[in-house]
């Protein structure tokens, strides 16, 4: 069994963020899915973050994803506000018809 | 030896979790598989020693984020078939994006060196002898207190528009009316009338 390091965790987090990308390219048709696909990049960040933070000592970055947390949070509960109000109009949640929210 | 396994088991399931969320047919099971990722990733923080935040992850993520998307999976009555629609015709190109990203990130992965002053760079190093929330306590209220606010402000502003996006006045509801109530008086509501007897109110 290999011994764990950095690079290890960092590999995870570019796994992660990748398939978080993919995500958002492929659901054309589910905006939720891409709202998910986001909140995986955020995860991937975290990961990052507390990677480092963890390995070279410092606690900074461990808050710093305290706040990426924060933010994830609430753009996820803005995200899905949006996408219910998005759903009232038009009676589905596919991203093609996006461009009619512009005013 | 066990760290190690339990790295390989988080990870595994974290990346086999992640690519079901992204490819699961039904919404729903995209949900549960985040959470699953979720936990897996918490998994991982606590390998990290930082298990406060591996704490928070289970608790905002799992416990708030990942129910808040349940609610509004079963909320919309969304047509699951025609969901999946067109995933074959973007997956190459998907694809090849994510190949490029991910061979971008292992160029940069490989030839990355740390500094020889990262050490001394530190801008808050980890105090010996007390727990990861103890020592995240310590700096998080008094060198990192405006940001802290300044987050707090973040998701004030969140639910504000969060309820100013979702609600809405129907037309035609009766509703309860708080002013009209405390603000109706005696006089509104009686008249006393002075009654002649045998002669009724007549009207």
């Amino acid at each position: 069994m290999m011994e764990v390091g950095l690079g290890h965790y960092l590999a995870v987090a570019a796994i992660l963020f990748t398939i978080g990308v993919f995500g958002i390219f492929v659901n054309r048709k589910n905006v939720i899915v891409i709202l998910m696909s986001v909140e995986l990049i955020l995860l991937s960040v975290n990961v990052n973050l507390v990677a480092f933070s963890s390995f070279l000592g410092d606690l900074a970055g461990q808050v710093f994803a305290l706040f990426v947390l924060t933010v994830a949070a609430a753009e996820a509960a803005v995200g899905l506000a949006i996408l219910v109000v998005y759903f009232r109009n038009r009676g589905d949640i596919s991203v093609e018809g996006v461009n009619l929210m512009k005013g | 030896m066990l760290a190690s396994l339990a790295f390989w088991a988080f990870s595994g399931v974290a990346i086999v979790s992640a690519l079901m969320v992204v490819i699961a047919r039904n919404p729903v099971r995209s949900v549960l598989f985040l959470i699953l990722a979720f936990f897996s990733a918490a998994g991982l923080f606590v390998l990290l020693g930082a298990e406060f935040l591996a704490m928070l992850l289970i608790v905002v993520y799992v416990g708030a984020v990942a129910v808040l998307f349940l609610f509004v999976v079963m909320m919309l009555d969304v047509d699951f078939t025609e969901l999946k629609q067109g995933f074959l015709e973007y997956a190459p190109l998907g694809a090849i994006v994510a190949l490029i990203l991910a061979i971008e990130l292992a160029m940069i992965g490989l030839t990355w060196r740390a500094s020889e002053q990262a050490e001394a760079l530190r801008a808050a190093v980890m105090p010996d002898g007390v727990s990861n929330v103890e020592a995240l306590g310590m700096i998080l209220y008094d060198d990192y207190i405006y940001f802290f606010q300044a987050s707090g402000l973040v998701l004030l502003v969140a639910m504000i528009g969060a309820i100013v996006l979702t609600l809405r006045h129907k037309p035609h509801v009766k509703r309860q009316s708080v002013s009209a109530q405390v603000g109706r008086r005696r006089e509104d509501a009686v008249e006393l009338v002075d009654v002649k007897p045998g002669q009724g109110i007549g009207e």
